[in-house]
């Protein structure tokens, strides 16, 4: 599996959307529905999945499923 | 009304079930139970979450609040009411539990132990919350109207009906949704309850574990599940043109102020409890044919419940059918009032009365007519329902055939 698809099974799971849902500039908040704990819960299952730790402060600049994707990158993970 | 009990997965199945005298108690399965001096409860069985809430939901919120959302979509498809902006404010929900989100607090505290605080899920701290039942059922529903949460213990369903009953006779709300919610056959209750010797050891035959007024009763089965029941106003429900089953005619609440766990002799709190009911529903006591009693199989409540009894309806007490549910379904503590005012109603609605079943050699002591081993098919008119909490707290409700 690409990284992008790992990232895509995870949100898929989390947030009950669909695959087709999923396109890169995807808004977690104002297109797949989720909310302020929907996110958090998504990001610890990111952290758990490729074992790394996300700060806080990261953790605002993530808004789209682009961003996680380039974020995962910048961290290593491929 | 709505229920998933030990004994069915909705109303109808729990309520053919414990008609025809069948145990919902078997071994636990939830955790190991090695170390345990009790390993049996009544779970659910063959409960498919999914039906009535999303993988996430399952995921994240505990299964009392689970169990509730499931009972709750059944009661209203059951009412045949729909809940939207000209009626959600009127209608309210109460949903009481002894426990809440018990298995959720003792799998994050394991959380916090093995990983660290970062790893707590961002959904548990709502879901250990007893009140949750309640709020996650309104958000479903879209209920706008009061909203509480009983937490009398054992007595929680029962005080949250009545509480429910008294906010529509009051004029606060038109709807409410009301019963309980539990789920708590956890290593923790089970293991606190064991050490109090509260619970029965009889695992070698689980299903005869829960003999209330036995001779041989030693100790109570705890069970899970959740029972609810739409109350509405009755102009709303002629309106409607509503099916009505029954009418919840008196409540009555009462403290024993004696000890933390046990009834004092002669349950004085339980009897002035009955009575109170009795003059707030305006019935003497031969106007009551049947007793859903509390009846949970232990030494204590089981005989003092029965003096109670007598006490209250002296004579009469020889012409009641006093029968214990809990035999069968188990004791669903929070849930254990939502539950048996459904079998209150049935009771009504359909003319049987379930049995107590394993009243093999009934306590000499307690020599009242329990229904033994089969239900009896007969009109009833009038039900009562007692159940009785930790804290020494008592509540009881009185239901009636309703007559246009």
């Amino acid at each position: 599996m690409t990284l992008e698809e790992k990232v895509i099974a995870i949100i898929v799971e989390q947030l009950d959307v669909t695959k087709e849902e999923c396109l890169p500039e995807a808004s977690f908040i104002d297109d797949l529905g989720a909310d302020s704990l929907d996110l958090v819960e998504l990001i610890m299952e990111m952290e758990e999945t490729f074992g790394l730790t996300i700060a806080d402060s990261e953790l605002e600049k993530i808004r789209t499923i682009k961003d996680v994707i380039d974020f995962l990158r910048s961290k290593g993970v491929s | 009304m709505g229920a998933v009990t030990p004994c069915g997965n909705s109303v109808q199945e729990t309520w053919q079930g414990v008609c025809a005298g069948l145990s919902g108690i078997g071994n636990i399965t939830k955790f190991d139970t090695t170390d345990f001096k009790t390993k049996i409860a009544g779970e659910l069985k063959r409960f498919d979450p999914l039906q009535f809430a999303t993988k996430s939901e399952v995921r994240r919120l505990d299964d009392f609040i689970i169990y509730a959302v499931a009972a709750s979509v059944m009661a209203l498809e059951d009412a045949g009411l729909s809940i939207d902006a000209g009626n959600g404010e009127r209608s309210g929900v109460i949903i009481g539990t002894a426990i809440g989100g018990i298995s959720t607090i003792e799998k994050e505290k394991e959380t916090i132990m093995r990983e660290g605080p970062r790893k707590i899920s961002p959904f548990s701290a709502p879901s250990c919350l007893p009140n949750l039942a309640a709020g996650y059922v309104s958000i479903r529903h879209g209920l706008k109207g009061p909203i509480n949460c009983a937490v009398t213990a054992c007595a929680a369903g029962t005080d949250s009906i009545g509480g429910a009953f008294r906010l529509i006779a009051d004029g606060y709300a038109d709807v409410m949704i009301a019963g309980g919610a539990e789920a708590a056959i956890t290593p923790l209750t089970v293991g606190g309850f064991n050490v109090m010797r509260a619970l029965s050891t009889h695992n070698d035959e689980p299903e005869k574990a829960s003999r209330p007024f036995d001779r041989d009763r030693n100790g109570l089965v705890l069970g899970e599940g959740s029972g609810l029941v739409v109350l509405e106003a009755l102009p709303v429900a002629l309106n409607r043109g509503a099916k009505i089953y029954a009418e919840v005619v008196g409540y009555g609440s009462t403290s024993d102020a004696f000890h933390m766990a046990a009834p004092p002799p002669g349950h004085e709190g339980a009897a002035r409890c009955m009575a109170v009911a009795l003059k707030d529903a305006g019935m003497r006591p031969e106007d009551i044919e049947y007793i859903n009693a509390h009846g949970t199989s232990t030494q204590l409540n089981d005989l003092y419940e029965t003096q109670a009894v007598k006490r209250v309806f002296g004579e009469h007490s020889r012409s009641l059918a006093v029968g214990s549910t809990k035999s069968m379904t188990g004791h669903l503590l929070g849930a254990a009032g939502g539950i048996e005012a459904i079998f209150a109603v049935k009771s009504i609605d359909d003319g049987i009365i379930p049995p107590t079943i394993n009243l093999d050699h009934p306590d000499p002591e307690c020599d009242l007519d329990y229904v033994p081993h089969t239900a009896r098919i007969v009109p009833v008119h009038t039900a009562m329902s007692c159940t009785f909490g930790f804290g020494g707290a008592n509540a009881v409700l009185i239901f009636k055939q309703f007559e246009d």
